[in-house]
């Protein structure tokens, strides 16, 4: 029996008093795309967090690949094959689109803190981050400062600079938040094209984006997973509805 | 990407030919010295860059390391000198270098954990605690003294004895090349991207499976060495190291050269280190206001120019390449003229004040330029009163010329880029 890409026991996040996370518990296969959704203050953001590692978690255990990975820190966290984007773009603005991405590749190619290779020499380094490039449509912004990349433009060499490390399992934080319509159709492409064989776990309030990319859906109500199943039967679950559907459709 | 490595074989050749032939122009004692210290001051401000430009770390103590290798260095001299062991003098700077990487190793385990604020205020703590230091294990350090040295240990070898400066000028010339290569290289390499990374956003570089800490800590580890090899030359060049030498104040200099000389680009510290030692050494030979001067400089740069000289250098790169440099000259020489109006009023009232306050001998008088100024008489400072508001104003009126000439040349040139 092979272990769930990502699995959640009883975890519980508080700071100080105020507890966001009462006990979360979720199973994500390897393979399936997974969406998060919730009212806003349920604790999606919070819950991406702990399983990064950016925050500790208060109790309960985080296993990547059957592996424990609770309380590590996020970097040793990514170099066991979880990468994150972040839901207010987290990028490297002076370095250029080509340079975030190159950066990004650089850890699973193995080049770790080397300073006794050439950048510009390693072939598969170039290579790499030049598909990505390429992925993420930004051929022609290659060379520009990230920092002075439109709104869109920057969303999407966030999703670049996360999937840039190969990693299996991929967690997007509301990766279409601000985009009008055409934006946003561009970005379910291109996640569903980058993600194709990976793990997917996404936090987002668009429901057509929902619906569009994800097997399987949970929903988080005050810290809490009150449903998980198939869109399907996300849609005609009545405490869903009462929770959180039914107070957004009008 | 040939093409790009013979250039840049090309580039380092002419540099090298540049630092070989330099004292043929500059031969006079006094100037074979600065000469000397400008390499020094070089390769110490390219290696603060490392933190400060390139991995975003301010630090205010860099001069621990450069004081520390000088020391090291200093002491395997005198070990050397003793028959103790030997040691090639013309590698004694290494020892200096692997002291101030051991250093910077060690300390920078404790200072790295933090970034911004808590970093700068960290440093300036232990660039205290061991400039106190310094003063108080006087076996080491030599208390006030110091620790005097003597360059000429290894004897002659191929008929070099680092007696003649000419010898010790070539010595510093090839180490300062050395380290700027080396330097440049560390930029090339997948830790000096990250470095950059790490100054950008620290936060981020932890999701694509860096340690930011181990990025700042091998940086500093590294600068340290080159900070090391820069006091080790110091060492060999002066004779004689004191606790100065990795005081808060050499710390300070530092970031005044980095910062003038621009701290965006590799080569700004460059610049800086040059201007700085030359106004140290030149200035302070012909006013007693240098250090005025000095700091007047500094403040007009990072209020006019924050990315220092490097940054004004690169911004009239595309002007010089569209070959339209002629269309700013009229502007450029109108408002230089005005300026030093407005500088030599300026310089005249300073010295005046200076001349005034310290003076009690009968007469106050002194030459400016070729021109006597008397303090005691109140025409003279009507007079140059006078001039430094005349042109003050012109100034001010020509900045808009230049402005309007800028921007005409910009919006053409952009014109141009969109064609």
């Amino acid at each position: 029996m092979t272990s769930p890409a990502l699995q959640l026991s009883e975890v519980r996040k508080s700071f100080g008093r105020t507890s966001i996370i009462n006990g979360v518990n979720l199973a994500i296969a390897t393979g399936e795309r997974h969406a998060i959704i919730g009212p806003n203050g349920a604790g999606k953001s919070t819950l991406f967090n702990l399983i990064s590692g950016r925050f500790p978690v208060s109790a309960g255990r985080i296993e990547l690949n059957g592996e424990d990975i609770t309380g590590l820190e996020p970097h040793l966290i990514n170099r066991k094959g979880l990468a994150r984007s972040f839901q207010i773009t987290n990028i490297f603005p002076r370095l250029s689109v080509y340079e975030n991405l190159r950066c990004a590749v650089l850890w699973s190619l193995g080049y770790k803190y080397s300073f006794w290779h050439r950048i510009g020499a390693l072939r598969e380094v170039r290579d790499r981050a030049d598909e990505i490039v390429e992925r993420i449509g930004m051929k022609v912004r290659r060379d520009r400062p990230a920092g002075v990349l439109t709104y869109a433009e920057q969303r999407a060499l966030e999703i670049g600079v996360t999937i840039a490390g190969g990693a299996d399992v991929i967690l997007l934080d509301e990766p279409t938040a601000g985009m009008s319509r055409s934006e946003t159709g561009e970005a379910v492409e291109l996640i569903r094209n980058v993600t194709v064989g990976k793990t997917l776990v996404m936090v987002e309030h668009d429901m057509s984006v929902v619906f569009d990319l994800a097997d399987r859906i949970s929903v988080l109500v005050y810290g809490e997973v009150i449903a998980s199943g198939a869109p399907k039967e996300i849609l005609g679950n009545k405490a869903v509805q009462e929770a959180y559907l039914g107070t957004e459709q009008h | 990407m040939n093409a790009l490595a013979s250039r840049r074989i090309i580039f380092w050749a002419a540099a090298l030919l540049f630092f070989a032939l330099l004292p043929l122009v500059f031969s006079q004692g006094f100037a074979l010295s600065m000469l000397s210290q400008m390499g020094i001051a070089i390769i110490f401000a390219l290696s603060y860059n490392m933190l400060l430009g390139q991995t975003g770390l301010l630090s205010f103590g860099h001069a621990v390391y450069f004081g520390l290798g000088a020391f090291f260095c200093a002491h395997a001299l005198n070990l050397v000198g003793a028959g103790k062991f030997w040691f090639p003098v013309t590698l004694m700077p290494l020892v200096g270098g692997f002291a101030g990487m051991f250093f910077g190793l060690v300390l920078g385990f404790v200072t790295t954990r933090r970034a911004g604020t808590p970093f700068a205020m960290i440093s300036l703590g232990i660039a205290e605690m061991v400039a106190a230091s310094a003063l108080m294990f006087t076996g080491f350090f030599g208390g006030e003294g110091g620790i005097a040295t003597d360059r000429t240990v290894g004897g002659k070898i191929l008929g070099i004895s680092y007696g003649p400066q000419i010898q010790v000028y070539y010595l510093i010339a090839g180490w300062c090349l050395l380290s700027i290569i080396g330097m440049f290289a560390i930029t090339q390499t997948p830790l000096g991207r990250m470095a950059n990374a790490v100054r950008d956003n620290p936060e981020r570089a932890k999701f694509i499976g860096y340690n930011p800490t181990r990025v700042r800590w091998l940086m500093m580890t590294l600068a340290g060495f080159f900070a090391g090899v820069g006091g080790g030359l110091a060492a060999i060049n002066y004779e004689i190291v004191t606790a100065e030498t990795l005081g808060v104040m050499a710390s300070g200099n530092v970031v005044l050269m980095a910062f003038i000389g621009g701290i965006g680009h590799f080569w700004g510290p460059i610049i800086g280190a040059v201007l700085v030692t030359l106004l140290q050494s030149a200035l302070s030979n012909y006013t007693q206001a240098w250090l005025l001067y000095f700091g007047l400089f500094f403040l007009v740069i990072i209020m006019f120019s924050p990315g220092g000289i490097a940054n004004l250098v690169t911004l009239h790169k595309p002007v010089w390449q569209a070959r339209r440099f002629k269309r700013l000259v009229p502007a450029y020489s109108l408002s230089g003229a005005a300026g030093l109006v407005m500088l030599l009023a300026f310089f005249a009232l300073i010295e005046m004040i200076y001349h005034f306050e310290a003076r009690e001998a009968a007469s106050k008088a002194f030459s400016f330029f070729g021109v006597m100024l008397d303090p005691a008489q109140t025409t003279f400072w009507i007079g140059t009163l006078v001039m430094f508001a005349a042109g003050m104003a012109m100034f001010y009126a020509t900045t808009r010329v230049v402005k309007r000439a800028w921007n005409e040349l910009t919006a053409e040139l952009q014109i141009k880029g969109a064609v």
